[in-house]
């Protein structure tokens, strides 16, 4: 006798080769696959886009301290007498003999969206003078920085793409005063992309905040540095009620807060979808056995056996929801795959970012197709390979 | 002429709902070999289910089915598998061919439960085709070919795995008179040149005669003086 692996390799064959005779049925079926796995993806895409973005900006070696239990940046108030104190921290990293520290303020102006028109909250960061050399990997691509003191802002690349009203060589009207755009910077896949900058002191005087600050970016020497500036803040009483951390652990932070609700919406719809699709492969399946039983058990008498009509089944239904995954996979890559969006982030400010399909979401998009399969096939499986060898069947 | 079959007091009942209804009752006769038995009788007579007992498709309740000397209606499923794939070939009204696959395909699909190489099988299924007639439309798929044709494909795919024991349950039931002879005339071939043994199930007498005798079954039982002839 030839091995079951022989006799499974015949009845796929045949199985897969009769596809085309139940066409819309097994198309319909490979549609319904590809679109859980589209939708499933797009969420995906869009928190691995979001969480790419926000985490990729920030450094080990860079301080930003916040009023404790602040979530966002607009909740936090740190002074200026702070501000002083921490400049004075171990492992500051010094230039010009100054400390490389910046005190910031975020503000939040309008904007309008360019695929919509409806306006939006775009922030607004105050930020001193040493605020650009505290962002690695941030050039200015066209015009110059702006002046200290002067009533020029830079816009970043990513908020010029999504919003308009921002456009280099404007003057733009914000809260009765005139701003001048003098510059666009990039920072890729970082959120500060999505921010205009202005210096710290101008910003505080006209948006009416003398004297505030909500963060402070402090540069330390090295990473390592960390430990022993959050220790030795922890001890002055004067800085009581601060938090510090590293600027990649906010932006962990503000990650996980901001992308918890687009994977949790990617699953439940994704699981909702993975279910209707389920009931589609198992209706096509079930017809498919229904449409092929005499097929079946003819094969039966001939001698082939229940376990190669049990894996023909499944690997047809399998073969038709990894086409699905694939069709999907396909239509993700073409439709969304580095788009460039927007979201509300954690500051109530508009955030740009690119959706991410990454290999591990084709990976796992694939591994929930196979696993609608999987169950589309297992039981119409089980009843192509109970059905029993005989005559009056075969007849049928 | 040695017993190919031999039943022993077959007993076989279906259960309809909570109605047991009784098909043979200590059925026992004997086919030898190289006979060519026509079995007739009306609707419900038992006539398939014998077919389905005599080719390891169904197993007994009680009783005994020896084949060529050897118990099979105890064989595990497995077994019997393998029993009925190297003994018996079957050749069914609708000819239940494979529509995708082309007439030599279709014949080779016994020869793919063997170990026999590519070329073997190959060798094989044109011998078959050639018995039959049909060696010009290997390459024809099932549509391609009139039902008389499908039948003879149907004919070679049951004898080329070269059994013992052909069972034919209507084989001329969905044919016009003349392809009907032509049919039974390939299968009264395969019994007198090649010595196969065939059962042959029909509602035709016409058929029947082609036949080296003819046994009627009514109500799961068999003319006493036929079977003893």
């Amino acid at each position: 006798m030839a091995t079951l692996l022989d006799q499974i390799n015949a009845v796929t064959a045949l199985n897969v080769r009769s596809i085309p005779q139940r066409g819309w049925m097994s198309a319909a079926s490979v549609i319904a696959v590809a679109l859980t796995i589209t939708v499933l993806l797009f969420f995906l895409a869009l928190a691995n886009g979001l969480r790419a973005t926000v985490e990729g900006s920030g450094s080990e070696d860079v301080a930003i301290v916040i009023r404790e239990g602040s979530n966002a940046e607009l909740n936090s108030v740190v002074t200026r007498d702070q501000l002083a104190i921490l400049a004075t921290g171990p492992n500051v990293a010094q230039r010009n003999e100054a400390p490389l520290i910046s005190g910031e303020l975020l503000v939040i102006v309008d904007g309008v969206k360019r695929s919509t028109g409806t306006n939006a909250n775009m922030p607004f960061r105050g930020i001193g003078q040493e605020g650009l050399a505290l962002r690695r990997g941030v050039t200015i691509t066209r015009g110059r920085m702006f002046n200290p003191g002067t009533n020029e802002i830079v816009v970043g690349a990513g908020l010029l793409r999504e919003f308009s009203g921002f456009e280099f060589g404007q003057t733009i009207r914000i809260r009765g005063s005139d701003w001048q755009v003098v510059g666009v910077f990039e920072a890729p896949g970082t959120v500060f992309e999505s921010e205009l900058w202005a210096d710290i002191a101008v910003t505080q005087s006209l948006f009416n905040r003398p004297n505030v600050f909500q963060t402070m970016r402090v540069q330390l020497t090295s990473a390592a540095a960390m430990e022993a500036f959050t220790r030795w803040a922890a001890s002055d009483a004067r800085l009581e009620g601060l938090e510090i951390l590293s600027e990649r652990a906010y932006y962990a932070r503000q990650a996980s807060q901001s992308t918890q609700g687009f994977m949790a919406i990617a699953w439940i719809l994704g699981i909702m979808m993975a279910i209707g699709a389920l009931a589609g492969a198992l209706n096509t399946m079930y017809s498919s056995v229904q449409a092929r039983s005499a097929e079946i058990a003819t094969l039966r008498i001939i001698g082939f056996s229940g376990w190669a009509a049990f894996f023909g089944t499944m690997v047809e239904a399998l073969a038709l929801s990894a086409l699905g995954g694939v069709l999907g996979v396909a239509i993700a890559f073409l439709a969304f795959n580095g788009r460039t969006t927007s979201t509300l982030g954690s500051g109530f400010t508009q955030l740009v970012f690119k959706f991410d399909l990454s290999p591990g979401l084709v990976i796992t998009a694939i591994v929930v197709a196979i696993i609608i399969g999987l169950f589309g096939g297992l039981f119409p499986g089980i009843r192509a390979a109970r059905q029993k060898p005989q005559l009056e069947l075969a007849a049928a | 002429m040695t017993d190919l079959i031999r039943l022993t007091d077959v007993e076989k009942s279906y259960t309809r709902g909570k109605e047991k209804i009784a098909i043979f009752d200590k059925l026992t006769m004997r086919i030898e070999q190289g006979d060519f038995v026509a079995i007739m009788g009306p609707s419900g007579s038992g006539k398939t289910t014998l077919l389905n007992l005599l080719g390891g498709t169904d197993r007994p309740d009680k009783g005994s089915i020896e084949f060529d000397g050897k118990n099979i209606e105890k064989l595990s499923e497995g077994k019997l598998t393998a029993w009925r794939s190297a003994n018996v070939g079957f050749i069914f009204q609708f000819y239940n061919l494979m529509p995708i696959l082309t007439a030599a395909q279709n014949v080779e699909l016994p020869l793919l439960l063997t170990r026999l190489s590519p070329k073997q099988r190959r060798e094989n299924v044109a011998t078959a085709l050639k018995i039959v007639g049909l060696e010009d439309r290997a390459k024809h798929r099932p549509r391609e070919l009139s039902g008389g044709q499908q039948q003879r494909v149907a004919i070679a795919r049951a004898i080329v795995s070269d059994p013992k024991l052909l069972l034919a349950d209507e084989p001329t039931g969905d044919l016009d008179r003349t392809t009907a002879d032509e049919i039974l005339s390939t299968l009264q071939t395969l019994n007198r040149e090649l010595g196969k043994t065939i059962i042959m199930v029909t509602h035709d007498a016409e058929a029947a005669k082609f036949a080296k005798r003819t046994l009627h079954l009514d109500k799961g039982r068999f003319d006493e003086r036929e079977l003893a002839a």
